[in-house]
């Protein structure tokens, strides 16, 4: 067992250092001192919006140990309400109170395993690091980034370094192969030889890749969307019905036990 | 001996988490000589309200969460130690569904170590705290707390949690107190709807001015009762305000899950405050 090290978040005042449009996203980079010293792929920030009690929860796709702004880490939005309107529309320099790292990380497997990383839309952010982390430690990963469409898929060109195989899915058919992540993720499994199947985004995505995970005999843990208000755990606004180890139901909050979980545990049908 | 009032700063019932969530972000000395309110605890498990169970408005959220907790055992077992550990001063919420409950509560809790006090939720808007004793008469109020009373060590204080009715609340208030409470604290989460109609409570800075009356008449017409306010306190300025109409304290509640640092924040600015005027 590795030695669990203490992580403890924090809440500071961080600052737009760039942000860029990509298709429908809004990619933020931001200064947040503590935040991305502390980061493990797959933790999230919660972002407060002026004028709004709830927070915005989002998936960290990047840290920058070192950058002429200090530490940074780069967030995707999909502007879907007004906060994250709000937040898409922050200048160079708007200052943004944000809490972080927050949630339980992606899980590494011990031994240099095949691994395969389904996530869709903007959600595949964490897959991203997380590839860098398998690849040094001799995992092959092969990438799969799934989308309605071209403008909401998040591009594969970065991670092509630190994995094996990419695969692109728009619903749609306009870029890549057609279809959804429950169509063809028991193929892309198969031709991965994957051991540990690793998936983010919507639950039906989630639910269709640890299912094909279990058919195949593969481990799988999944990092679920937090609908929290708060992140912190103390809202117990994102209920997440799981099976725990002693088989008994337990219904836990996604933004502490979570956002990532193994597939196998989760009461998909309470959900 | 009579029992000690908490404040000036608490940690209102159900926006604390165990404790542990919200360590990080309580200070330079963590929980240490806080007076943490637990989330409601009753004494069989509950898993609380299916999603959604919270839903932001102009001004607050609209929350059924109905109260999810680990039931009593649990919770003496893991969370009361620990938050024993870390120096809080524990002030366990409980709820129940009889008045037998409520009482069985108070006497399994008087003999825990290191509870601080009680606070006996008597205000949990209908649906939300399905299945929990019939409260909304003040007799009834009174006389959980009459219960709870018998069975809790009376140097230790009993808070009366009561709902922000207008209508009802000096009456409940001095009925509580006649009972036994220590203290009464006003309010709670106002009964609401989801955009969709269903039943839900409203809470955070929308209910302050509710609040605020509330504990304003009761201080006016029972001043010998200590009144802790609850209801969109996130800064000193509404702190104060609920201190100037008679407040003796202030708990700080939705506030924790826009700013988990918002309680650290107000102790730090109310002894600077403290300091001043001295």
């Amino acid at each position: 067992m590795p030695v669990p090290e203490v992580r403890t978040p924090v809440h500071v005042e961080g600052e737009v250092v760039a942000t860029k449009r990509v298709g429908a996203h809004r990619h933020l980079t931001l200064t947040a001192p503590g935040v991305p010293e502390r980061f493990r792929a797959g933790n999230f920030v919660a972002v407060s919006v002026p004028g709004h009690v709830a927070r915005r929860a989002l998936w960290i796709h990047r840290v920058r140990a070192s950058s002429a702004f200090g530490p940074t880490l780069d967030v995707v939005l999909e502007a879907r309400g007004a906060g994250t309107s709000w937040l898409a529309a922050q200048p160079v320099g708007a200052r943004v109170p944000i809490t972080g790292p927050l949630g339980r990380a992606f899980a590494l497997p011990k031994d240099a395993v095949s691994c395969l990383l389904v996530g869709e839309g903007y959600a595949a952010a964490p897959l991203f690091p997380l590839a860098e982390r398998l690849r040094e430690r001799g995992c092959a990963v092969s990438l799969v980034v799934s989308a309605p469409d071209e403008s909401r898929l998040l591009s594969a060109l970065e991670a092509r370094r630190a994995v094996r195989s990419v695969t692109v899915l728009t619903a749609d058919g306009s870029v890549g192969q057609r279809g959804r992540v429950a169509d063809h993720v028991d193929e892309l499994l198969r031709r991965a030889d994957a051991d540990v199947v690793y998936a983010t985004g919507p639950a039906e995505v989630l639910r269709a890749s640890a299912a094909a995970a279990e058919r195949a005999g593969a481990w799988s843990q999944v990092g679920l969307e937090v609908s929290a208000l708060c992140g912190t755990g103390l809202c117990h606004g994102c209920p997440l019905p799981v099976v725990g180890e002693d088989g008994v139901d337990r219904v836990v909050r996604a933004c502490t036990e979570g956002p990532v979980v193994r597939g196998d545990r989760v009461r998909w049908d309470a959900l | 001996m009579s029992a000690y009032v908490p404040g000036p700063v608490m940690v209102a019932a159900g926006c604390g988490g165990t404790g542990r969530e919200l360590e990080p972000f309580a200070g330079p000395d963590g929980l240490a000589g806080l007076d943490f309110v637990t989330r409601s605890l009753t004494l069989d498990p509950r898993a609380g309200g299916a999603g959604p169970r919270l839903v932001e408005v102009p001004g607050g959220l609209v929350n059924a969460v109905g109260l999810p907790n680990p039931g009593l055992e649990h919770f003496l077992a893991t969370e009361l130690p620990w938050l024993v550990r870390a120096g809080a001063r524990v002030l366990v919420s409980i709820a129940g569904a009889t008045m037998g409950e409520y009482a069985d509560l108070a006497r399994r809790l008087s003999r825990a170590p290191g509870v601080a006090g009680l606070e006996v939720n008597l205000g949990a808007p209908d649906e939300v705290g399905a299945g929990l004793f019939e409260v909304r008469e003040p007799y009834h109020a009174a006389s959980v707390i009459a219960a709870v009373r018998r069975e809790f060590p009376s140097d230790r204080p009993v808070l009366a949690k009561l709902r922000p009715d207008v209508s009802r609340v000096v009456e409940g208030a001095r009925s509580c107190h006649e009972a036994g409470a220590t203290a009464v604290v006003i309010g709670n989460a106002v009964p609401a709807a989801f955009p969709d109609g269903r039943a839900g409570g409203l809470s955070g800075p929308a209910v302050g001015p509710v609040a605020l009356r509330c504990v304003a008449e009761v201080h006016r017409a029972l001043p010998a009762v200590p009144v802790i306010a609850c209801g969109g306190v996130r800064d000193l300025t509404s702190a104060r305000t609920y201190l100037a109409v008679g407040a003796s304290a202030v708990q700080v509640g939705t506030a924790l899950l826009h700013d988990p640092t918002t309680v650290a924040r107000l102790r730090a600015d109310l002894a600077a405050h403290h300091q001043e005027d001295a």
